[in-house]
Order: C-alpha cells, then structure tokens, then sequence
C-alpha cells in the first residue's frame, strides 16, 4: 500500500534538494528536483509495495541530477571565440558547491557517483546506501571508496593544471 | 578516472580517513544556495497539474463547523470530510491514485462555495461531486439527497421509501454516515422520525449548526 504522494515530499525534500544540488551542481540543483520530483510522480503508481521508498526517491534523485548533467553535455554552447582553457573553478565561491569538489564528483562513474553522494552530500551510512542503490553494503564500501581515489587523482590533475596555466 | 584497481573493502572510518581531506571538502556542500536553503517542502502541485500527475487535490478548510478535509479529482469534489487529513489521504491513495498533493489552488471554487454556504449566501452548491468513494447503494441514497432542498429536511424512512425499500430506514442511515463528501451533499437534512438529530459524522452540534444556518428551527 503506498502513502499519498504529499508524505514523501514532506519526509524527504530536503534530501532530495541537497542531493540534486550535489550531483547537478548549483546551475541545475533546482531543475534537476524538479525533474526528480515529476518522474517520481510519473513512476509513483506503479510501484508494488511502499517498502524503502526514500531508497526509490533517492534512485530517481541521483538519475534525473544525472540524466541532467548529461543533456547538458551534449547541447552545444554558442560561442563567439574558441574557448580558451580556463581554470576549473575549483573552490572559486558562488560557482560550484563544496569547494568545486562535486564538480570532480560529477565526471565518476554512476554508480561511485551515486554512492559518493548519498555517502557525503546526505551522510548515509553504508547499509542505507546499499539498500538505496541495492548492492551489499561490501559493494557500497567499495564503490565510495574507488570514488574517492578516483577524486584524488583528478583532484591532483586539476591542480597541476591550474599550476601550468 | 575509469580504471579500475582492485581496492580491499574498508570499514566505514577507514574510507574516511584514508582521503580525510577530500572528505572534508566534500560535506562542505553549501546548504544555503537557492533552493537548497528552502525552509519549506516544494509545492509541486503546479508542476503536477501541468503535467498531468495531480491524481488527488487536498487541502484544509477551517469553518464554523470544524476543520474540513477538502479533495478533488478531474471528476469533481471527493471529499469533504470532519476526519483526519492524513487518514482521508491515506484512504484515497489506496481507492483512488497515490498520487495525492496538497494543492489549495485546485480546490479554490470549492472552497469559495463553502465560505458562501457558511456566509448563508449560497443555498445550492454548483461544484461537481465524486462520489467515488460511496459503495453502490450508498451513491443511490446521496443522490437522492438532490431532491432535498436548503433549508428542508426528511426522515431517513422517507428517503428509504423514495428509493422504493421503505424498510431500509436503517442501511439509508448507514448510507449517509458514509457520506464521503459531508455538508455539499447534504446529509445534515435527514433527521428521525421524530425530528430529532440522530447521529452525524461531524457531531450532532454540527448538524444542528448547519440546519440552523439553513434556517431550520430544531432541537
């Protein structure tokens, strides 16, 4: 039996704002909990049983903040001058959150990015990111923590990058 | 970034403390960017009814008589109800659709009925009714409730004998104690034999408040 869909809402916007945020960065954090929100409503009826429905909602967060990121990817920028390489915008304030860190985040692989961001951007622990994405909390262990090695590398790129420039 | 080493599963505090820094860069997540800030959940009943997904609208209505539980479908007013919000959510999640949002916009023509009604400047609500929520039977003796007018009542022997079993005085008083959308369909107008106020879902004092108000003299 599911819950009126107001309930979840209720229990979980916060999360969903501050993983959509994470994931998406602060130019899409909103479009992307809208996104979110719309194709967890889209999806919600169809759902067999009301068990673990912030892991359902979570899921659907993480994809759309994803899903987002991707289109933007591949739409073109108009631009008047060849882009000229610029610095990455690490822990430049107003422009990305966390210090620019999550816009490193967002270039994992999903399934690290997904589980970096429940690990981080909501402080799950293991059990409930293993239940969230559905592997064993082994699998969550190892995913956050490839992630984060994988992090430390690009981080130490970008920063001799921007030492180059 | 896409190359995999093999990497020993860790205990919690030592993934955090193998990348101490990282991690303390990335829990330094802003919460106080547009939208992340919000003090309030998201009212997505716009973006719902655009995009077709508002199944239920429901919303609260606070009137001489109590709180009213208001919701709506397509099809009309499902539910005007003395109840609880969350159980009359709960209960339309299950027979109706799950997807039940608070949205007072929706519900605004109603409500705008009921504070004339109160006001006693509206005798005939125009609002179009669901009664999904009524079993078969029950729907027949609501409806039948159109032919009593404001400021009228009848007896629940004589509603059963409109509806051809003048010996279902009882099942029609169970009928209307069903009624899923109190005050608009008027089951206040039926009273005992004897004129006297037998039960009401919102309690007796309500249903006398509501006749009165329609001009009734009862005790």
């Amino acid at each position: 039996m599911l819950p009126p869909f107001y309930e979840l809402v209720d229990a979980y916007w916060r999360d969903v704002a501050r993983l959509c945020l994470a994931m998406a960065g602060p130019d899409d954090g909103e479009d992307a909990a809208q996104r979110a929100w719309l194709n967890a409503l889209r999806a919600y009826p169809s759902l067999k049983h009301g068990r673990n429905l912030k892991g359902w909602l979570l899921t659907v967060a993480a994809r759309a903040a994803i899903d987002g990121h991707r289109d933007r990817a591949r739409r073109p920028v108009p631009m008047a001058d060849p882009p000229e390489r610029t610095s990455s915008g690490l822990g430049e304030p107003g422009v990305l959150p966390g210090d620019g860190i999550w816009a490193l985040v967002a270039e994992l692989p999903e399934r690290e990015r997904v589980a970096v961001g429940l690990r981080y951007a909501l402080d799950q622990p293991h059990a409930e990111i293993a239940a969230t994405i559905g592997v064993s909390e082994a699998m969550s262990r190892r995913l956050v923590s490839d992630g984060l090695a994988k992090l430390r590398i690009a981080l130490r790129e970008t920063e001799e990058k921007d030492k180059d420039d | 970034m896409t190359d995999r080493k093999p990497m020993p599963a860790l205990i919690d505090d030592d993934v955090d403390q193998v990348d101490a820094d990282l991690v303390v860069r990335l829990r330094l997540l802003d919460d106080t960017r547009p939208g992340a800030g919000a003090e309030t959940p998201p009212d997505l009943s716009e973006l719902a009814s655009r995009a077709g997904l508002l199944d239920v609208a429901i919303d609260a209505v606070d009137t001489p008589v109590g709180r009213l539980v208001l919701a709506a479908t397509e099809a009309g007013v499902i539910s005007c109800s003395y109840r609880d919000q969350d159980e009359v959510a709960s209960r339309l999640a299950t027979a109706v659709s799950p997807r039940v949002l608070r949205a007072p916009a929706r519900l605004d023509p109603v409500r705008r009925e009921l504070d004339e009604y109160f006001a006693g400047r509206l005798t005939r609500f125009t609002a179009p009714v669901d009664l999904r929520l009524a079993s078969e039977f029950s729907r027949r003796v609501l409806t039948a409730l159109g032919g009593i007018g404001y400021g009228t009542t009848t007896t629940y022997g004589a509603l059963a004998s409109r509806l051809g079993r003048p010996s279902a005085a009882r099942a029609v008083g169970h009928a209307l104690g069903a009624n899923p959308v109190c005050v608009i369909v008027p089951c206040h107008r039926v009273v005992g034999a004897d004129g006297r106020l037998t039960g009401y879902a919102g309690g007796v004092e309500a249903k006398q408040l509501l006749l009165s108000l329609e001009g009734r003299q009862v005790s």
